[in-house]
């Protein structure tokens, strides 16, 4: 148990170290954005010292690398500075916004991830027959369209013709859990359709890679049902690669879900990303871009340790 | 009818080239109560797929195309899939080779234990895993009350394939099939097993069928032996009548592969190849692995390093030729010190000392031709390429024994097992080596297919005066081909002298424990052995 804490404190100090190299390079690519955000914000009318008055008072002025310390001291303890577009402070846009895209994540990998282990399981038993490929084509199919294509396709039968849930999953903070539910089934339904294949296909190839194995003839020789051989023998050890699928997929549905945000008019943090980037708006698009950073970094962190400790072996290894 | 198993007829198939094809022939077979029969010969001759039918169970790309397997009076060939399992596990149980790979290795020994019995409804966990408890206890396994909590991978080889002996007791079955269950192990705890086996079927009036290559071993258990080759019957009797007066030549042949060969003496003049003195070294950086060893390696002579699984005999393999530093001591090579680590040393000194490995599978690039693998080392030392070099693959090919016109072109996959490491030697001759390090090279093959890769390294060796330094932990194999021999045992040198002289007593304590679990062609050689060990230990 000490070696696992230990690899786990090494995995987490590797985090750490990347996120900061992230936080450089978003650093600088913001730097790189032609034009200047004063000159922007000012508009063409503005005179030159009041160009320069406003750089001064954002600190534009300063050498970069003595901004960039400034910006991550901030960032670290929380204040992501103030929006250039309409001095609000960044922190409270993000937040809200995050937290609705959190919610349309989770709620969607609710139903996703044990949709698509459970079609995985059944895909892998039924191997090769009518059902696998059913299963396959059709979730093949799906990930085969663009997410807009399926949206606007929920949208015209399940709110247009049939009228059953919203076309605009517009949320505030004051509404209930379950109107918020409401709001969000059809994009969320939309993204299910999107990472489910993926994740049940990698399912449906990890099991039926450890079949092959003499501990599933074992099993199978000891007079065991097939049914309980997928769930009990094969997929326990079949779930390293899954989790790594499903980290992956998790990332999407928080970091790139914006084509889907928009076509609801979802309040996510993708929308925000992409209105602050037309807008230069500069904090919010640094700030934006780090948290999906972590986002990314910490789900692959946890697939890393979830499929560590999922392996016996590995849970008790001597490295 | 008093016929636990009665098999009528069998014929199985395998799906290859497109079409099914018979592997298993025409084989009737039957078993009493009581009975341990033996199923003999070499891969391929089907034991462990007519063990399996025996179940009514054929691997995937097998089929049982026709005849009868009655067990305990219900007809299993043409049984439905819930008729069968309801057999298996219950009635007729499964001992597999390698215990490493058929324990599940995200569950605990003992939850695969009590899977079986209260998966067919026989009893509850709690009662499963009191009943598993008294069984590790009885086959000896250490710490009973606690080691079934362990997860496989921490358990030795040995503990596990007792532990799959227990799991296949776990139903009480009729009939266990146990297939090669000692083959993966070292010799001392091949008895604990096959003591096991016969404890099972005596005391506990059950019928087994023992799968093995091993006469010897076979010897030991089985009170019928059943020789196959190639899936069909080569003859099948009682085990002494079958040792005693085989009717077949390749019955003959199966008996005759331990005779020992002549002496060939070590002299004190003869030229020192390899001088190692002093030398240990370590993994960790703190803990080391082997020490204090001692060697050394006459011209045309062969030294045999023997010990059990984790003795250190391979890692010593390893600092002789530097993948391993040593971390003191001295390496002599031909009269000069050679610098610890392989990057160190010149060419033409990893030239003189080559290595053929135990799977030669995995030693050949599956992707390049005979031409290519001996072509190699021959343009890397010499530089030798085009015709030259094709004539020189052939000569070398002729020397292995394999005919250049028909194996020079192909690919490495395309060949068999034997053949395999035949074309390994090949390319450790191709460097015109003064030593050469054999590491288990027979440990993978057939009986057989072994026996005639130790008379070609002997042929070679009287030809071209190489020494051999041969690493292994099979005895025979030791009796068979070495002059001198060196003992390991946790890393240090407990014994080392001329063959007749470690092979006759006194000997060394493990030495003699070594000499003494080797299976001997006398069935009564087991039986002689326990009795001797209990009364040893009262």
């Amino acid at each position: 148990m000490k070696n696992v804490l230990m690899l786990i404190f090494k995995r987490c100090g590797a985090s750490l170290i990347t996120i900061f190299i992230i936080s450089l390079i978003i650093f600088i690519g913001v730097e790189m954005l032609p034009g200047d955000v004063a000159e922007t914000v000012l508009g063409q009318g503005a005179t030159p010292e009041t160009v320069e008055q406003f750089r001064k008072a954002l600190k534009l002025d300063l050498p970069p690398h003595i901004r960039y310390g400034a910006w991550l001291n901030d960032f670290v303890h929380g204040d992501f500075g103030n929006s250039l577009a309409n001095g609000r402070p960044v922190a409270g846009l993000i937040g809200w916004r995050l937290g609705n895209t959190l919610f349309l994540a989770l709620s969607t990998a609710m139903i996703a991830i044990p949709l698509a282990l459970i079609l995985g399981m059944i895909a892998a038993f039924y191997r090769n027959t009518f059902f696998d490929k059913l299963i396959s084509t059709t979730t093949l199919s799906f990930i085969s369209f663009p997410e807009f294509f399926i949206a606007y396709i929920l949208i015209s039968l399940l709110s247009v013709k049939f009228n059953i849930f919203p076309s605009l999953a517009v949320i505030d903070p004051e509404m209930g859990l379950g109107s918020r539910i409401y709001a969000i089934v059809l994009p969320s339904l939309t993204l299910t359709f999107v990472v489910t294949a993926h994740m049940m296909r990698q399912t449906r190839a990890a099991i039926i890679n450890v079949l092959a194995s003499a501990y599933i003839e074992m099993a199978e020789i000891k007079g065991i049902r097939r049914l309980r051989i997928i769930a009990l023998h094969a997929f326990p050890n079949s779930l390293s690669p899954v989790i790594n699928v499903i980290a992956v997929n998790m990332a999407y549905l928080i970091v790139g879900v914006v084509i889907v945000e928009v076509v609801f008019v979802y309040p996510g943090l993708g929308q925000l990303l992409v209105d602050s980037v037309a807008k230069r708006d500069l904090p919010v698009v640094q700030a934006s871009g780090l948290v999906f950073s972590v986002v990314y970094i910490f789900l692959n962190l946890a697939a890393d340790i979830l499929s560590m400790l999922s392996n016996p072996r590995l849970r008790q290894s001597q490295i | 009818m008093n016929n636990l198993l009665e098999i009528k007829n069998l014929y199985l198939e395998a799906f290859y080239e497109e079409q099914w094809q018979p592997i298993v022939h025409n084989i009737s077979l039957d078993l009493k109560r009581g009975e341990v029969l033996g199923l003999i010969g070499e891969s391929g001759a089907g034991k462990s797929t007519i063990g399996l039918a025996a179940m009514g169970y054929a691997r995937q790309g097998c089929r049982i195309a026709s005849g009868s397997i009655n067990l305990d009076g219900k007809e299993l060939f043409g049984a439905s899939q819930e008729d069968l399992r309801v057999v298996r596990g219950s009635k007729i149980s499964y001992v597999a080779q390698s215990a490493a790979a058929s324990f599940n290795p995200a569950h605990r020994v003992i939850k695969q234990y009590s899977e079986a019995p209260v998966h067919h409804g026989l009893m509850n966990h709690a009662e499963a895993e009191k009943e598993a408890v008294e069984i590790y206890r009885r086959l000896f396994l250490p710490n009973p009350e606690k080691i079934g909590y362990r997860y496989p991978h921490e358990l030795s080889g040995g503990q596990l394939q007792r532990a799959m002996v227990a799991m296949a007791m776990s139903c009480h079955p009729e009939i266990i099939v146990f297939d090669e269950p000692t083959t993966a192990l070292d010799v001392t705890t091949q008895i604990e097993v096959l003591a096991a086996v016969k404890e099972i079927t005596e005391k506990m009036n059950k019928a087994a069928l023992y799968i093995t290559h091993d006469l010897a071993v076979v010897a030991q258990v089985a009170h019928r032996i059943m020789v196959l080759r190639n899936g069909r019957l080569v003859e099948i009797n009682e085990t002494r009548e079958l040792i005693k007066n085989p009717k077949e030549k390749y019955t003959r042949e199966l008996l005759n592969v331990r005779s020992l060969r002549e002496n060939k003496t070590i002299h004190e003049k003869m030229d020192v190849i390899l001088d190692i003195k002093d030398v240990a070294a370590t993994y960790t950086g703190y803990d080391n692995v082997v020490e204090d060893i001692d060697l050394t390696v006459r011209k045309g002579r062969t030294v045999a390093l023997v010990g059990e699984s984790g003795s250190g005999k391979s890692t010593v393999a390893k600092i002789i030729t530097g993948l391993l530093p040593a971390i003191n001591g001295s390496i002599k090579f031909l009269g000069k010190e050679l610098p610890r680590k392989l990057k160190d040393r010149k060419k033409d000194d990893l030239r003189k000392m080559q290595m053929i490995y135990q799977m030669p599978d995995t030693a050949l690039n599956p992707r390049q031709t005979v031409r290519q693998v001996i072509g190699r080392p021959l343009e890397f030392y010499f530089g030798i390429r085009g015709k030259k070099a094709e004539d020189r693959i052939r000569e070398l090919l002729v020397d292995i024994e394999l005919d250049p016109d028909h194996y020079i072109g192909r690919l490495t996959t395309e060949l068999s097992g034997g053949e395999k490491q035949r074309i390994c030697i090949a390319r450790a001759l191709a460097a015109e080596p003064e030593l050469i390090i054999c590491d288990e090279v027979t440990s993978a093959l057939d009986q057989l297919v072994a026996e005639g890769i130790l008379d070609l390294l002997q042929d070679l060796q009287n030809k071209t005066d190489m020494a051999y330094l041969f690493i292994t932990h099979d005895l025979a194999t030791v009796k068979a081909i070495a002059d001198k021999i060196v003992i390991m045992l946790q890393g240090k040198i407990v014994e080392q002298g001329e063959k007749k002289e470690i092979l006759s007593p006194p000997h060394h304590e493990y030495t003699d424990k070594l000499l003494a679990s080797v299976p001997e062609m006398d069935p009564d050689w087991l039986d002689n052995l326990l009795e001797k060990r209990a009364s040893t230990f009262i």
